[in-house]
Formats: C-alpha cells, structure tokens, sequence
C-alpha cells in the first residue's frame, strides 16, 4: 500500500533531555522519523524540548516547538498546528507516556489526532505489567512470576508466596528508574516505597528472578499488511539482573543454535501480532534458562529504543527511517534497502562481522554510590565497535571507551587487587570485564568464572584466547615476533599500544615494524546482507583481512572526528556539531568523512557525512584511515576532548588539521603559556598557580588566599574539580586527583566567590569575529557552567562589561589565531571582568546558542574552517527575539547515596531549553521542561547557610508575596522572623518528629531552597537533599536560583502560557 | 595444520585445518544464514559442494543430537573465518571439528570469508578444491579444474534412499512454544520422494496426519501409484535438476493423478515436467533471509533457501502460476497449476535452518490432498507455527530403523 494521502501534518514527538535509559538515540531516531517523513511531503511538527539535538534545527521539521514536553503545553502546540496524526514512536518512553496520556485525556480525539505506528491498547499493554503477563499467556508464552501491586501492603502480601531475591519494575519509568533487586524484606520494602512514587500509575512489579539466566533481545518491524521481519539479535553478556543498557552486549546472538534463535523469532511474531503492533519496529527482551533453554518473556518496548539504535548501526538497516515510513500506510517491501539498492527492506539483516556494545559509567561522579550493576540502569553511554571476530571487537569497543585502556588489559593498566577482582567478579561491577582478564591470568578456570559472573563459557573461552595470546607474545621482542603471531594478535584486536606493552616497546615502534611487515588494516562495509549483494554505502570498519573494500575517491574531502561514547561532560552537543560540519561542508561540495565509535548519535547514521568509519578514536585507528583515505583536513575542534587529545599527536604525524592550530589549543590548555598571553594582552585572570605536589599547592594556595579553585589539568567537565577552603581539605584532595590525572600538573585559581559567570560563543575567520552569544550563568561562580543554568540574552550584566567581554572575547580570538569556534568563560566580580577559561573549540553551548539566535554556529565555523571568511558568509550577529533559558538535568535518582549539590564537577547528563518573552517565563519553562516545574502555591521550605541569610530574606518575602507560606529550620527561620517574615519552624531531622523529611515525605512541601551550610560533612542536609529528589520536590541550591524562580513563579502565576515555534523566533532563515 | 581453499579461477585462499584432513572438491557455495551450520552441513542438498559460511564465527554451540537433516554430514568441505575453541549450548553433544573429523569432512578456518563471499558473488559459484597440509597452490588449482562440473554428477543418486521407508516421527513439540493440543486429523497417506530430503519436512508432513513412505529417487510411477497414495511429496535435493531426468518422467506420469508438492529440486523436477526450463543462477541463493511474496495475497516470507538452479518462470506453459516470487531479484519461487492439482516452491518452508515464515504450505498440501485444490480462500494464514503448534497429533510414530 502507497503512502497515506489523508494525513497531511504530523506531530512528531522527541524524548526531551538526555537522561540516563535515553539519550542521544532518539535524536537519531527523531532525526530519521523527521527526514522520512519530509521527504514523503508531510508537514512535520517536532516538540522536543531539548535544543542540543539535531532534530530541533530548524530545518529538520516544518514546524520546531522547544518547549516543555507536558500534556498542558502539548494540547497548545496541537490546537495551534492541528496536526493530522501523532507520531509517538520515536521519542522514547517519554513520547509514548505522553502519547497515552494525551489519548487518555481526551485531547488527540478533541483535536481529531490520529495516533499512528503505535495504538494505545498496544502502548497500555506493554507498559502495565498485568496486561502483558495476561497477553503473554493467552498466546502460549512464559513470563516470570508476578503481580502488580499498588500498595506496600499487596507487595508484601506477593512478597511471602515467593523466595527471594525479588525483581521490582515500578511500570512508566525509564530505564528501570526506582526498580531493583531486594534480597531481603526491608530492601523489599524501600524499594516498593521508592517504585510507587516514581511511576505515574503507581504501579509496581514484583517479579521472581531470573538472575542468571541469559538475556537476548530481538529488534522486529511490521508493516500494516502484517509482514514482521527480525532485524537484528541480541545476546547480553551480563546475565539477567543487569539492566541490558549497563551490560556488554554483542550482536547476533551468539550462543543460540538455528532451533533456539528460531523459537525466539516465532514468539516474537506472536508478540507483535498479540500486542497488536501495527506499524513500526518494536524491541523484545527474553530470558533463557542457559541449563535447559526454557524462554520466558521479560518485556517489550511497542517502539523505537536504545536496542534499535544500536541494532540499526549494527546491522546497517535504519529502523526508525523505516518505522516512520511504515506509520504512514507503506509495507517493507515497497521500501528499498538503500544499501545495496536493489532489494527490499522487507528482509532479514544478516551480518558477517560480530558487533560489540561497551556501555560507559561515570561512577567516579558520584563517589558515595553503590556501583554494583543491577535492573536500574546507570550507565552514561556506549559505545560500539565492529569486528569480524568477537574478540576483535570486543578489544576495539574497550579501546573505544576512553577509559585509558587499550584494548582488554595488557596495556599497564591492570592494577586491582586479587581483593578487588574477587569483589568485581562477584559483585558485577562495572570493570568486571577487567576483573576477568586478570583472573584468568591469575589462573581462574573458564568454568570457575562461568559460575561466578554468570557469562556464558563462549565468551569467557574467548577471553582467555586473547589471555593465552598475550602470553605468546610475550616471550619476544618487537623485532623477534614472527609474521603470524603479530598478524594474529591484530586480527583478535590488539592495539598497539598493547603490543607495545607485551612486547616491551614504544607504539609508533610497533605501528613501523607492523607497516614494514605489511600488517595493515582494511577497510569492510556494513551491508545488511553478508556481501550477498554489492553495498553502495560507504559505511565501513577495519579488520584485518585480505581484500579491502573503502575505495577512498579523488574528491576533496575533509574528515570530521567525533566525540566517541557519551559521558557527563560530553554528550550529543559534540555531537550536533560534528553533523552540522558533515552537512555544511557537504553543502559546500566536499565529500564528508565521519569517525566515531558511538551507536546512539546521528553521526553515525551512514547517510550524514558521505563516509563513515565506525572506529574507535584511538592514534592508531584514525591515523590508520588518514593514511587511506589522505582527508584534505581533519576537523578536531567539534568532538570534545576526545579529538582534541589526538589533535597535538595528528599534527605531528603530518596530518592537516584544520582550523585553529594545535600549538594554539595546546597554548590555551597550557596554564602559563596562556597567562603570559593574558597578561600581554592585559585581560584580567584570577590569581592562580600550578602545583605537581601537596607542597607546592600550598605554597600556591596561599599566595593566592582561599577558597581556591582545584582541578587536575586536561579534564572534562570540571572532573575531580573542587573548591577548597583549607590546607587540610587541599592536601586530601591532591591525594585523590592526582590519581585522576597522572600526567598532567594540578591548576589552582582564586575562588570568586559570589560572581557571575557568563559563556561567550564566537566564531573567528583568523580576522573577524562573530559572536554568536554572551550568555549569563543564573547559578554563581562555583557551579559548573554545564550544571548552570543559563540565559540569553545576558539579564543582570552592565553594557559596559559587555563590552569589556566583547572586547577581550575579540583579543583572545585574534591573539590564539581562531579559526572557527571559541567559546570563552568569564566572570564579573566587583566590576572587574576575569577570564576564567578560553577554549578554541566547540563548546557545550553551541547548538543552544544556534537554536536560540538563528544563527547556524557550527555550520559557519565549518566553512571558516575550510577557508571561507566571514566577511564571504555575509552573516552578523542577531538580535535576539525574546529570552532562551537552558537548564541542566541531573541524574541524582540514580546515584544514591550521593548527595545531589551542584559544584564545580560536572554532573548533569542533558539540557533544556525555555522560550518566552519573558526572563521569568523562560526560566518557568526551562524548569517545567527539566522535570522539576515550579509550583504556583503550598509550602516552601528555606534553610541556607550564613553568609546566604541576608541575602535570602527578598527571596522570602517575594515567596510570600506569591502566595506561598514559608517553613523554616531553627537559623534560617529565625533571621527571616527577624526580618518580618512568617515562617512556620519545622524540626531538622534530629531535633524531633514531624521533621522536616517527614513533612517532605507526607506531600507538605511544594518547593525547598537549601544552601549547603557546611565545607565538609553535612549529613543532615544531604538526606533532606536526597528526600526532596525522590519525592519529586523541587530543590535549589544557590540564591541565585531561587531568585530566579521567583521570577518564574511570577512569570507562572501572571502570564499565559505561550507556545512558539523556533521558526517564528528567528528572523533569519535557515 | 594448514589447509588451502582453491578456485578454479586460480584464487587461493590459505587458512588453517580444521575437521578432518584431507582433500576434497566440490562447487564452492555461500550460505548467509548467521545460525544452522548444523542443518546446513546435514542438508543433503550441499552434496558436491563446498560451503563458505559468511558468519564468521561457527561452531559456537557444538553439534547436538537433535539438530541434523540426514543421518551424516553432506558437504564436500566447511570454509568459516573462525572455528570455535569452545562450544557452549546446553544441547551440544561434541564439537564441530570432531564431528567433521568423524565425519571425514575437511574444513578450513581463518580464512577470509568475506572476500571468498565477493569472489564468488561476482564471478559465480565455481569448482574449488580443499586441500589440507602443505602442497602448492598450483596444485590445488588443478585440482579445483580437475573436478566434475556439478551438472555432470549425479548427486541425487548419491543421497537417495536405497529402498523405501515409512516415517511417524513428528516436530518436538517442546519447541513449538506450547499449546499443542492433539487434534483429530484425517489420516493421509503420503509417498516421498527421496532426492535428498530433508528430514523436517517429513516431521512437519507427520505432525498433518500424513503417513508417508519415503521412496528412493529411481521408484517407478508406476509402484506409486500402486500405493494408492492420498499425494506424493517431491522432496529437494543436490545439483542440477536436468541431471535428473528419470525424476522428471516419473513426475510427470504422476502428474494430474495424485496431488503433487514439490520443495526446492522437486519444485525444479516438477517445472521441467511441467514442460519448463530451469537455469544456472550466478551464485545461487543460500540462506535465511530471503523475501518471498505469495502473489495472490501480497504477503512476504522471510524463508530458508538452498538452490543453485532457478525454474525460468517465462518458460511454464500458460496453465502454470507463478505463486511466489523472490523479491530480491525476481526470480521463481513457486508455482501452481491452475487445473492440476500440485504445487511447488523454490524454497524451503520446512525451515531447519531458518524462519518457519512458511510452514503453512504443508496444510496447503493437505487441503489439496483433501479438496484436489489448495484452500486460499478467506484469512491469509496468520499464525503457522501457532496452528501447527495445535495440529499436533499425539500419535507419534517411532521412526524406521536404519532408515534412508
């Protein structure tokens, strides 16, 4: 059946903020649905309220709504575009509750919104645990012993009729977010307790466990003419009980026989059928019993997931593109496959090489949390590697991590103790994969390791091949290794910084000799079909084989590196920029090369650049695909550190780096290069010194005066950042960062306490610059500019020190030679404007300014980059139409234990951004938009530190001016009292009951504004902090937030919500 | 050891030996299928071939005692990237490389597959030879000419049965995922034809009701037909259909009398018959994600394929339907006569290896032994496995000692 002609708009729903369990793959996925869509001549209207996506440029969708993804400001966008049908499939679980909760409200009958590629039955059966057990049963298949329960009570009751450890799943949360496992009662019941609050049915599942059972997922499409085709398997090394995204997962499955994998593929047929999805891919997750095969059914997702992302790039089959084109009335077999052109899409993926997804955590974040992996899911990232072997791939996707590892160990990194071995292997940690290594070298049998992580003998037999081989290779030198042990350890994926190690060498000695020998890779494609037929995609990854198969053209063409797996710090903003260089310079008439190694993104779909190279961003990898393809530049500023760590050593292997130097980012990175620079120039820095011991700090710290600013140099995301206010604190501290940044020296500055701080986005051509954006941080110096929430236009900051920030922003620029981004942080403290950070780059912010002024940022960077002036590209800077907040979003739920402050290290995982005319409404929607809106009435909770009281008692008297009735601890709520103010007392959570963590817990209080009050240890408060996240109550930690919601409340309670379309917000076309 | 794949182009591809040594040649042929090698290798149809599995990984879950087409391997010799150094699959019995050194089947690993694959997608299927130990390259190759051409071979008479047999086992039904309650089926009594049969097609014939007598590929259609057969069942099997020319006579003095089915080599058997014509495709097709579509429904299969030689679909008389068509490159999948009562497709709805997408042609076979015309009314069919699953008969036969 040809497309529908009925529909003519649809509303396609993104995810909203990367959160853990949902980031960068619905980008990609909202990303194909929007093209798809477009292409087949619908008017596509997006709502998506994060603006660091792709998906929310302006030219992706007819119609682009940053806004809140609620249903109140989802009925404004549809009354206003009164689209024809609503796409709920490609934004994740926040799209489909949402979706739900727009149907079951009334609404999309109200506007005659047609749901399409998923129904509501299908959507309620697969999220209420009941529906699906009793829809499993009724077609033959097994799921785990259960019931829903809605009470603690009725938990409790389930609780004694089976053993334990119990599986609880509260139903609508993302990621297993409030689930876990409870190996005894009381775990049981703070578990249930936690899962009733988080699910918005107040529903949760109590499930027997299958820990230890095998898990597989299967990734499935139908089209309405009910043809269901597989598209890709997948076997998770951790057994059940780890959530798949933080388990180690390889595709196809491995361990099934033809029998196994086919009576999986029968129930998911049936599944499919039973459930009733119509239209669109779908995600199945099954359990094997590994001693006798038995199958139950876990879950299954009536939608695109992170699964299909990862099964999309594994398979090279793109199922969101599909699956929206399924929604709207095609059937498989009237799309082609556009690799190899020639057949359908109606068929199966089959794949010769095995895939290996590594998922990346950043535990070091959040010290105080237990990093025992279990059903909720915390992992930050992935990332993905390709190779004809598992073991070939399993050693590229963990030299693809990051993680200062070169592969599976043998690289000098292998340090834990038989102690912590024995705690990783049984606790199921996250290095357990390290923890293996060294076991079996220790001696541990395949079979002693089988019993205690559960990972099935295959792949623990392949590890200890890789073992085995590390041995042999030992006994020799670089020079002495024979032809086919080196060819043989390349081929089972050893780096050559590893095989510098066994073989007691440096790696640009063992990249020569390997040359000399004639040890290279080729390069392969991705091609849905095993080389049955020809792939016309050049989506390609190395091995070590006989035939290669890249075919590098003559065109001029440029090489864009990537950002590797997601992690706090780095995310899809790296991301956005590397795609909006593939599609200007492809624009521009150069042929576009990707490489990156992270499934999730919109960069590694293989029609974003005209090449893709699914490779770690390791030296050796991306020097081996400059050497064949020869790039007329590699553009290294738009991926985050990650390339720019390569950037120095690219350079000095003669690789034409394009834009700003490395000598330049070396020269901004460098701490006294870079102050000689400022003080030639005369740009204000605060105080501060370098220090490689305790000593030295010291003698800095206290030239300086403190509180001082701490932080290892090359960091990301402001790691092992933080201010000290003491020797003692400063000496633990150099202790600890040390170990976090080995090689490089400790920066100590001045802490400016109280000041503001503001990011500056600005392209430069080596003579002109535009700045693009000066946005003004709403949390003070202190907070990471990536946990700050902030605004543009700048709403506090005099002209005249906009100028002075223009003005050094221009110097800087010049000085450091910028060709293309620069992102600069200052901070105005006492009327003096410091410069806190420059950094030649992309930065974070770049596609929040984009999508706020209309300016393409990353896109005109590119073209300076590649030798077009700004003068050339005609544009200036725009004036900008309203206010844009962006906050960050926080992950605290899933980290506890750990006390959810902002500080100097960065901790959110994603971004939001609020549109209104209005600072306070931008800043009310930019909360609304995080999860965490503003109330309008009820209780509000203050307890701030000392040198916060004075300031806090405006902010108070604005709070009761609105309406609202203040609580108080005893400090706090006595100087307010002092100043006039009323205030309830409420009990600390020592001094007596009700306290102040009873009152949160029994709903009393709508907002708490706590500054933290001491340096150290401040137990009481984390767990008020701790109180407040779980149960949903907004918390602000510095004034100036609290200020700001002031303003937003106002905003909330006197203005109307308006909603508008990014496309109505610029002036400039896009 | 070493071992040597050679082409009779003069590509050579040197890897290791693995299964038994030796030196053995054969057409070489690609399977795409990432599961089955199991099938595969018992798949009488691969007789005088050797086969390159894409997957590169294989032999990860060993060799069961369930999962074989035929009482023994079939292949001439077994090409894969990796040999597992250790299986794992609560079924597996014994590793891959024993049974094929059991088996006296050479295989080579280490090699590369994927180029293997491009070689012969764009050159064709050709002879090759497998040579394990050391020797010259040269010599391989004259070995690789040296071989038969696979049409020259009568490889049907190879894996045929010697004398006829009846079989009563049915499919496990532990693997149906449940619900198999017994039904009441009318008995049919069907005659196989044995040109190389795979065995799931005769559990699935069982588990309709059907007692079948396998026959070898040489019975008279006469002695058929004494058997007063409800249908008769033409079976796959190897090489080039015009080799089997005795089959193709007694198909067609069969034809109009008894209703006919025919899978793979039989469905080319009874297009010859039919007064069609077969040809050589370039590579064949080999594995388990082919598309097919039935005509007359529009749906699509995802379906298990073996077959080097296609049925020219312009080449059938007028009263012949192409049924089914390969949506990858259009070629014939199956046809039906629109007076006769038969029936046959190109690929293999037995599955074992791959997706049983088209287990309900079996029932199609019965209703047209019922009816003398295949139901196709109503509800195209929704849930095969699903209905076989309930048509499972309790009645499960004990299957004829040394049979074959």
């Amino acid at each position: 059946m040809p497309r529908r002609d009925d529909l003519k708009s649809i509303l396609i729903l993104g995810s909203g903020p990367i959160v853990i369990g949902q980031a960068c793959e619905f980008d990609y996925s909202g990303v194909q649905a929007c093209k798809a869509l477009r292409q087949e001549g619908y008017r596509v209207i997006l709502a998506n309220s994060n603006p660091a996506t792709i998906m929310t440029d302006p030219e992706m969708a007819d119609r682009t709504y940053i806004e809140p993804l609620v249903p109140e400001v989802l009925e404004r966008i549809i009354a206003a575009e009164r689209p024809d049908a609503l796409l709920p499939t490609v934004g994740g679980q926040t799209a489909l509750n949402l979706a739900v909760k727009l149907a079951q409200d009334g609404i999309l009958e109200r506007y005659g919104v047609e749901l399409i590629g998923a129904k509501l039955r299908s959507m309620q059966v697969c999220e209420e645990r009941h529906l699906f057990k009793e829809a499993m049963e009724r077609i033959g298949l097994s799921v785990p012993h259960s019931a829903a329960v809605h009470s603690l009570q009725e938990a409790e009751e389930f609780a004694a009729t089976c053993p334990f450890p119990l599986i609880l799943r509260p139903s609508y949360t993302l990621g297993g977010a409030g689930g876990g496992i409870a190996y005894n009662i009381e775990e049981f019941r703070e578990i249930v307790q936690q899962g009733l609050n988080l699910s918005i049915s107040g529903e949760v599942l109590v499930e027997e466990s299958l820990i230890g059972w095998k898990e597989f997922e299967l990734e499935v499409m139908r089209d309405q003419a009910d043809n269901v085709v597989i598209i890709c398997s997948i076997e998770n090394l951790d057994p059940m009980g780890i959530h798949t995204g933080d388990s180690i997962t390889v595709a196809p499955a491995q361990t099934l026989t033809d029998r196994e994998y086919q009576r999986l593929r029968d129930a998911s047929l049936r599944i499919m059928r039973e459930v009733g999805v119509e239209t669109g891919g779908s995600n199945i997750q099954f359990a094997v019993n590994p001693d006798d095969g038995q199958v139950m059914i876990i879950e299954m997702n009536p939608r695109v997931s992170r699964s299909s992302a990862l099964a999309s790039k594994a398979t090279g089959f793109p199922i969101a593109k599909i699956a929206a084109k399924l929604a709207v009335g095609y059937t498989l077999d009237e799309i082609p496959n556009d690799i190899t052109r020639e057949t359908p899409a109606s068929f199966e993926p089959t794949i010769d090489y095995c895939v290996v997804k590594i998922p990346r955590f950043d535990f070091e974040k959040f010290p105080k949390t237990d990093r025992r992996l279990g059903t909720q899911m915390r992992s930050v990232g992935e990332a993905m590697a390709i190779g004809r072997t598992f073991k070939e791939a399993l050693q590229k996707g963990l030299r693809s991590m990051e993680i200062g590892r070169a592969g599976l160990g043998a690289d000098g990194g292998d340090n834990l103790t038989p102690a912590e071995v024995k705690e990783a292997l049984a606790g199921g940690l996250p290095n357990r994969i390290f923890a293996i290594r060294q076991a079996m070298v220790a001696g541990m049998t395949v079979d002693a390791l089988a019993e205690v992580t559960h990972y099935d003998r295959w792949f623990l037999a392949n590890i200890e091949e890789l073992v085995h081989l590390e041995g042999n290779l030992r006994a020799f030198a670089l020079a002495e290794v024979p032809d086919d042990l080196l060819r043989r350890a390349k081929r089972w994926g050893f780096s050559d910084k590893q095989l510098a190690f066994l073989l007691n060498s440096r790696e640009d000695a063992v990249r020569s000799e390997r040359q000399k020998r004639g040890i290279t890779p080729v390069y392969l494609r991705v091609d849905t079909c095993g080389a049955e037929f020809e792939a016309h995609t050049p989506y390609l990854y190395s091995s070590y084989e006989e035939e290669d198969e890249c075919s590098p053209t003559q065109e001029r063409k440029i090489m864009i590196l990537g950002g590797g797996p997601n992690r706090i710090g780095q995310g899809i903003e790296f991301d956005y920029c590397c795609c909006q260089a593939a599609y200007a310079l492809s624009e521009r008439g150069f042929e576009t090369i990707m490489v990156n190694c992270n499934p999730e993104t919109v960069s590694t779909d293989y029609d974003t650049s005209d090449r893709l190279y699914f490779e770690p961003l390791t030296m050796e990898d991306v020097l081996n695909i400059v050497e064949r393809e020869k790039p007329e530049g590699v553009i290294v500023q738009y991926g985050g550190q990650t390339p720019l760590k390569l950037a120095m050593g690219l350079h000095q292997a003669g690789v034409p780096i394009l834009g700003t130097s490395p000598e330049m980012i070396d020269l901004a990175e460098d701490r006294q290069r870079f102050e000689k620079l400022l003080e030639d120039l005369d740009i204000p820095k605060p105080e501060s010194g370098t220090a490689r011991s305790y000593d030295e700090a010291r003698v800095v710290a206290e030239r300086i005066g403190y509180p001082v600013l701490v932080r290892p140099s090359y960091v990301l995301g402001g790691r092992a950042m933080a201010i000290v206010y003491d020797p003692e604190t400063l000496e633990k501290y150099i202790l600890i960062a040390a170990k976090a940044a080995a090689d490089h020296p400790i920066l100590i500055d001045r802490f400016l306490e109280d000041a503001f701080e503001v990011d500056v986005d600005a392209i430069c051509d080596g003579s002109e610059i535009l700045i693009a954006g000066i946005m003004q941080h709403i949390e003070e110096a202190g907070i990471h500019s990536g946990d700050s929430a902030c605004v543009l236009p700048p709403y506090l900051i005099a002209e005249e020190h906009l100028q002075t920030i223009r003005d050094h922003t221009r110097r800087l620029a010049l000085a450091l030679e910028v060709k293309g981004l620069l992102n600069i942080q200052y901070a105005i403290k006492d009327d003096v404007v410091y410069v806190l950070e420059v950094n030649p780059r992309a930065s974070r912010t770049v596609p929040f300014v984009s999508k706020a002024t209309g300016l393409q940022v990353a896109r005109l960077a590119a073209r300076v980059m590649v030798g077009e002036s700004l003068a050339d590209l005609g544009v200036k800077a725009t004036v900008l139409n309203g206010y844009f907040v962006k906050e960050a979003v926080f992950p605290f739920t899933r980290f506890s234990g750990d006390d959810p402050v902002l500080g100097p290290e960065m901790k959110s995982t994603g971004e939001v951004m609020g549109i209104s005319d209005s600072f306070g409404g931008a800043f009310a929607k930019a909360q609304m938009s995080a999860g965490s809106p503003l109330p309008t009435e009820g209780n509000v909770f203050l307890s701030v530190n000392d040198n916060d009281k004075d300031s806090v008692v405006p902010i108070a008297r604005g709070l009761l001016e609105r309406g609202f009735r203040l609580v108080a601890t005893g400090g706090t709520g006595e100087h307010l009292r002092r100043a006039g103010l009323d205030v309830e007392k409420v009990f600390k959570v020592n001094e007596g009951r009700p306290n102040i963590v009873d009152r949160i817990k029994n709903g009393e209080i709508a907002m708490m504004i706590n500054t933290p009050l001491g340096r150290e240890s401040y137990l009481d408060e984390q767990t008020l902090r701790q109180s407040a996240y779980t149960y949903g109550v907004p918390v602000i930690t510095t004034l100036s937030g609290a200020a700001a919601s002031v303003a937003g409340i106002k905003a909330l309670q006197g203005e109307e919500l308006v909603v508008r379309a990014l496309q109505d917000c610029h002036k400039q076309k896009w | 050891m070493e071992a040597t794949l050679a082409l009779e182009d003069g590509r050579i591809f040197r890897g290791r030996s693995f299964g038994a040594p030796g030196r053995r040649t054969g057409e070489v042929v690609f399977n795409t299928s990432m599961t089955g090698y199991q099938e595969i290798l018992t798949d009488p149809s691969y007789c005088g071939q050797i086969v390159v599995m894409t997957y590169p990984l294989i032999g990860n879950c060993g060799v069961n005692d369930q999962d074989a087409e035929s009482a023994a391997p079939r292949v001439e010799g077994l090409c894969v990237r990796e040999s597992s150094q250790l299986h794992s699959n609560w079924r597996s019995r014994k590793d891959l490389p024993q049974y094929l050194r059991e088996n006296r089947i050479p295989g080579v690993t280490e090699i590369d597959t994927r180029a293997l694959t491009r070689h012969i997608r764009s050159q064709g299927a050709m002879r090759g030879a497998l040579v394990s130990g050391t020797g010259t390259a040269e010599e391989a190759v004259r070995l690789a000419r040296s071989a038969p051409l696979l049409g020259d071979l009568d490889l049907v008479g190879r894996v045929t049965c010697a004398a006829p047999y009846a079989w009563r086992e049915g499919r496990d039904p532990a693997w149906l995922l449940g619900s198999g309650t017994a039904a009441t089926l009318e008995k049919r009594r069907v005659v196989a034809y044995d040109f190389g049969i795979k065995q799931n097609i005769l559990r699935h014939l069982v588990d309709l009701g059907c007692d079948v007598t396998v026959v070898p590929a040489s019975w008279p259609a006469e002695d058929t037909l004494a058997m007063n057969p409800d249908g008769v069942f033409l079976s796959n099997g190897p090489g080039d259909p015009e080799a089997a020319g005795a089959a193709v006579d007694v198909v067609r003095s069969l034809m109009g009398k008894i209703p006919l089915f025919g899978i793979c080599l039989g469905h080319q058997i009874l297009g010859l018959a039919l007064g069609g014509a077969t040809f050589k495709l370039k590579f064949g097709h080999r594995g388990g994600n082919h598309p097919v579509r039935d005509q007359r429904s529009g749906k699509i299969a995802i379906t298990a394929q073996n077959h080097g030689y296609a049925v020219d679909a312009r080449s059938l008389p007028a009263a012949v339907e192409v049924t089914h068509v390969n949506l990858n490159d259009g070629t014939c999948e199956g046809f039906r006569h629109r007076d006769l009562p038969l029936f046959a497709v190109q690929y293999h709805p037995e599955a074992a290896p791959g997706p049983h997408d088209a287990g309900g042609l079996f029932r199609d076979f019965r209703d047209l032994m019922a009816e003398g015309e295949p139901s196709r009314d109503g509800e195209p069919e929704r849930l095969p496995a699903d209905d076989l699953g309930r048509l499972i008969s309790d009645s499960k036969g004990r299957r004829r000692e040394g049979g074959k």
